[in-house]
C-alpha cells in the first residue's frame, strides 16, 4: 500500500510533471488562460493518459517484448495515442455529447501532448507493473491538472496587473512558472516509506 | 538560389521556433542545463526535421488528405528510432544526458507543424532547406539558453571555467531556471524585434 502512496505523492507534488520533467508545456502554457478550461484539458488529459498508459503496458509486455520489437516502442506508442484520441472524440460524440462540447477543442491537442508519450515511455523505463503503471499514469495527471489549474488562476491576476511592455504576454508567464517551480521544490525534501 | 536562402534564414531569425512561434517548448526547457546538452538536442531535431520534410515532401501526392496527420507521424517517428538507435550505439553519454526527450522529439511541436504547414504543400529541396532553417534557428536558441543556464548556474561555458562555480547560482541549472531564464529571453528578444522594426 505505502508504494502506491509514494507513487501517487511523488507524481503529483515531488517530481510534478510540468515543474519538474518539463512534459506537456504547451498545453501548460497554451490552455492556462482561464481556470474552467484549465480544469477542462486537464479532465481530458486524465482520461488519455491513464487509458493510454494500461493500453502501452499491455502492448510493451504482451506484443512488443515477445516478438522481441522493442525499437518499434515509439512509432506504436504514437500511434496508439493517436488512435485512442480519436476513438476517445468518436465515442464521446455519441455517448456524452455535452461533455464532448465542453472539452472537444482540447481533444484533438492531446495527441500531440508530449505528457501522455513520455508518461507511456516513462512506466516502462521504471519498470512498474500494471497496477503501479495505473496509478502512476493518473497521479500524474493529476498533477499535470493542479499545475494547470493554479497557474490560470495566477494569469487571471495577471491580466488585471500592469506587466512591462517587454514582459507581457509569454515572458511574464515563464518567470511565474519558474517561481510556481521553486515553490515546488519545496517538496522535494518528502520522504515517504 | 537566392529563394533557398531566405527560407533558411526565416526558420532562424523571423520565425524562429522557440523565440517567435514558442514551439517545441519541452524540449527548449527539459534539456538545456548546459550549452552542450542544448546542442546536442537541437542538432538531433534538426536532424530529424531535414529528413522528415524531405520525405513528407516527396509523399505528399501519395497521401490521401484524409490520413495525412497519421501518415507524417510515423515517418517522425521512424527518423526518431532511427536517431534513436544511432544515439544509444555511439553516444551513450549523450543518450543517458538527454534521456527521455529523444524519443519525445515525435511530439516536438516544430516537426508536425513544418509537415503540415510548409513540407506538405511545397517541393522537396525547398522543404530541405525549411527544415535547415528551422533546425539551425531551433539550435541556436536552445544552445543560447543552454549557455545562459550554465553561465549563471556553474560559471562555465561548454565546460571551461569563467569564474569560479560557488559563485553561481545553482537554481539556473534546475528546473525553476529553466522557466526564468527562458522568460527573459523572449522578454529580451521582444525588445530587440520591436526597435527594429
Amino acid at each position: 500500500m505505502l508504494t502506491y502512496l509514494s507513487i501517487i505523492i511523488t507524481a503529483i507534488f515531488i517530481n510534478n510533471i510540468v515543474f519538474a520533467q518539463f512534459l506537456g508545456i504547451c498545453p501548460f502554457l497554451g490552455v492556462s488562460k482561464k481556470t474552467s478550461s484549465a480544469l477542462g484539458m486537464g479532465a481530458a488529459v486524465t482520461f488519455v493518459i491513464t487509458l493510454a498508459t494500461v493500453v502501452a503496458w499491455l502492448l510493451q509486455y504482451y506484443v512488443l517484448d515477445p516478438l522481441e520489437l522493442g525499437y518499434l516502442q515509439t512509432i506504436v506508442f504514437i500511434l496508439v495515442i493517436a488512435f485512442l484520441v480519436q476513438m476517445l472524440e468518436i465515442v464521446m460524440k455519441k455517448i456524452a455529447p455535452a461533455l464532448y462540447q465542453s472539452l472537444g477543442v482540447f481533444l484533438p491537442l492531446i495527441t500531440t501532448n508530449c505528457a501522455v508519450l513520455g508518461v507511456a515511455i516513462l512506466v516502462i523505463q521504471k519498470g512498474f507493473n500494471l497496477m503501479e503503471s495505473v496509478t502512476y499514469g493518473f497521479a500524474t495527471s493529476l498533477g499535470f491538472t493542479l499545475a494547470l489549474w493554479i497557474f490560470a488562476g495566477i494569469r487571471e491576476q495577471l491580466d488585471l496587473t500592469a506587466v512591462p511592455r517587454g514582459m507581457k504576454g509569454v515572458p511574464i508567464a515563464l518567470v511565474c512558472a519558474g517561481i510556481l517551480a521553486m515553490a515546488f521544490m519545496g517538496f522535494s525534501g518528502i520522504k515517504i516509506g | 538560389m537566392k529563394n533557398y536562402w531566405k527560407l533558411i534564414y526565416n526558420g532562424i531569425v523571423p520565425g524562429n521556433p522557440v523565440f517567435v512561434l514558442l514551439l517545441g517548448m519541452c524540449a527548449t526547457l527539459g534539456t538545456t542545463s548546459s550549452a552542450m546538452n542544448g546542442l546536442m538536442m537541437g542538432v538531433a531535431t534538426a536532424a530529424v526535421l531535414i529528413c522528415s520534410n524531405a520525405v513528407i515532401s516527396a509523399i505528399k501526392n501519395l497521401v490521401p488528405d484524409k490520413v495525412r496527420i497519421p501518415a507524417y507521424i510515423v515517418v517522425i517517428a521512424s527518423f526518431v528510432t532511427a536517431l534513436q538507435l544511432v544515439i544509444s550505439a555511439y553516444m551513450p553519454a549523450l543518450n543517458a544526458s538527454l534521456g527521455i526527450f529523444i524519443p519525445l522529439i515525435v511530439v516536438n511541436c516544430i516537426l508536425l507543424g513544418r509537415a503540415e504547414a510548409f513540407a506538405g504543400k511545397n517541393p522537396v529541396i525547398d522543404s530541405v532547406c525549411d527544415g535547415l532553417g528551422c533546425g539551425i534557428g531551433f539550435t541556436f536558441a536552445l544552445t543560447l539558453l543552454g549557455g545562459v543556464r550554465e553561465i549563471l548556474g556553474t560559471g562555465k561555458i561548454f565546460g571551461s571555467e569563467i569564474f569560479p562555480e560557488d559563485y553561481g547560482m545553482l537554481i539556473f541549472v534546475l528546473a525553476p531556471g529553466a522557466f526564468l531564464a527562458l522568460g527573459y529571453l523572449i522578454a529580451i528578444v521582444n525588445r530587440i524585434r520591436k526597435t527594429s522594426c
